[in-house]
């Protein structure tokens, strides 16, 4: 099968600190891939690095052909990117917001209107679309940030951690998204905390931890190679932190 | 990619112009500051205020141009929604841009409505096209210098201390208030080396009778001017990014 994303001896330090450190790891055509690992792994820096917000120090990466290096632009256009942190404008609405994405992404003039409440419905956000940003809950912001980087019909989603804030509801809404973008070849690239999650969702997972990639599997595998029932337990033993985990239990 | 760009700019452009130039400090730095001056030295000299008129609107641009950058800079900056228009497929360089256009075309409305007053209410002739040719890369000089300085500091309050002392030095040494060749020698070579002296003797030369062909020069020197604050600003937004 075809591979969207292509990432070779990815490097990232920062000064002395190396924060990713020589990954390397496909991602195919429609496929939902988890990346997972504890806070400080490396999954957002990797993130930045394919969407071109950070350079990386050394090694090479491609998404959808293009080399994220030479070809950014074009790669910028065909990818959508859900960010750590929800970025709007606080002083655009919720609908001003997404219109200003349609317009940087260049959607067709006649459409952005169209798209931008088509977007603002599937995330239950149409009452509000008038209120600022700023205004905003939590979860509304994220629901908005989700929003905002399918304004152009990605065909990649790079979504870092995009459950967090989200209610049940509204993370379930999330859920049948990415299963539907899945049966249309749209290849989905997450970070989750949440393994069960992951479990649901994806087809395979890597496990980051320190910069480097432990390992890479599909969750079924890596439960019965680890003799585990649950993803979160196979991730405690493949990441070494089960024993302190254990540690504490005898302990107390 | 070129259309990317330049549709990258225009929209950048328009939404800060949108969120940010309409509030009413913008309005108040781009036009109440320079007018309140001005009116000082009109006080203290009212029959010499024609000869301020030029001063007025060069500090109407200094000042207006370079009303919001702190905010529309490293306010996004530090709020990450600058990052956000980072992720567009649009080059860094074009969202510099819209950035320093979005100040550009606030600071010519403000600019417009002080020489228009002034003219309007003095009953002076000036020559449009020479306005025409200082104002407006007059306008794109100090959108960058802004721009420019807002990038060599991280928080909005360093931006706003460091902005000052481009926009006082070139008040007091551009010839705005106080005619250069009144000043001593070493002052004068100095105000040479500030781009305000040019904005400064190109609209003097607009309010004179006389055609003169200085003013293509000044023009050119302005849109260098211009290349030499751009240059540098894009090369540090870009290592912000790296
Ligand atoms: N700009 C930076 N300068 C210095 N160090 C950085 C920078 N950005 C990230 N790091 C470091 O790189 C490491 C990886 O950070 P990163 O944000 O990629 O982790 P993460 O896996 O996304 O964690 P989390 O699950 O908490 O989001 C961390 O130790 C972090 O402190
Ligand atoms: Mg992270």
């Amino acid at each position: 099968m075809e591979n969207v994303i292509y990432v070779k001896e990815l490097t990232k330090r920062f000064g002395d600190f190396t924060a990713v450190d020589g990954i390397g790891f496909e991602v195919r055509k429609g496929e939902v891939f988890g990346f997972l690992g504890p806070n400080g792994a490396g999954k957002t820096t990797t993130i930045r690095m394919l969407t071109g917000l950070s350079k990386p120090t050394c090694g090479s990466a491609s998404v959808l052909g293009l080399d994220i290096k030479s070809e950014i632009i074009n790669v910028k256009k065909r990818i959508g990117v859900v960010p750590e942190i929800s970025n709007l404008y606080d002083e655009l609405s919720g609908f001003d917001n997404l219109l200003f994405m349609a317009q940087l992404y260049g959607v067709p003039r006649t459409q952005r209107k169209r798209r931008a409440e088509e977007l603002l419905k599937t995330f239950r956000l149409y009452e509000r679309k008038d209120g600022l940003f700023r205004t905003f809950s939590r979860g509304m912001k994220r629901a908005l940030a989700i929003a905002a980087a399918l304004i152009h019909n990605p065909e990649v989603i790079f979504l870092d951690e995009p459950t967090v804030g989200l209610d049940v509801v509204a993370a379930r809404s999330l859920r049948n998204l990415i299963s539907n973008f899945r049966r249309q070849g749209i290849t989905i690239f997450h970070t989750t905390h949440y393994l069960e999650e992951a479990d649901l969702l994806c087809d395979r997972v890597a496990v980051l931890v320190k910069g480097k990639i432990l390992t890479i599997d599909t969750p079924e595998a890596l439960k019965s190679k680890t003799n585990k029932k649950s993803l979160e337990e196979a991730f405690m033993k493949i990441t070494g932190l089960e024993p302190d985990v254990m540690a504490i239990e005898k302990g107390k | 990619m070129w259309r990317d760009n330049l549709r990258g700019i225009y929209y950048i452009a328009l939404k800060d112009l949108k969120t940010y130039y309409l509030k009413g400090s913008a309005v108040s730095w781009g036009i109440v500051f320079p007018i309140t001056w001005i009116l000082a030295f009109y006080l203290r000299n009212p029959q010499d205020f024609k000869e301020l008129v030029p001063g007025l609107i060069a500090m109407t641009i200094l000042f207006s141009t370079t009303a919001t950058e702190t905010v529309v800079i490293n306010f996004e900056l530090r709020l990450g929604s600058l990052e956000r228009l980072l992720l567009a497929p649009i080059d860094i360089s074009a969202v510099l841009l819209g950035k320093v256009l979005g100040g550009v075309v606030f600071g010519f409305v403000m600019t417009a409505v002080a020489t228009i007053g002034s003219v309007v209410m003095l009953g002076l002739h000036p020559n449009v096209l020479y306005l025409i040719i200082i104002i407006i890369p007059s306008l794109f000089v100090f959108s960058s210098l802004g721009a420019f300085l807002c990038l060599t500091v991280r928080e909005v309050f360093e931006a706003q201390t460091l902005l000052n002392l481009p926009r006082f030095l070139m008040v007091f040494l551009s010839g705005v208030i106080y005619p250069i060749s009144k000043m001593p020698l070493a002052l004068q070579y100095f105000s040479y080396l500030l781009p305000l002296t040019y904005t400064v003797y190109g609209l003097q030369l607009s309010f004179s009778a006389a055609s003169s062909k200085m003013v293509f020069l000044y023009t050119l020197i302005l849109t260098s001017f211009f290349m030499i604050f751009t240059v540098p600003a894009v090369m540090l937004f870009r290592k912000k990014f790296e």
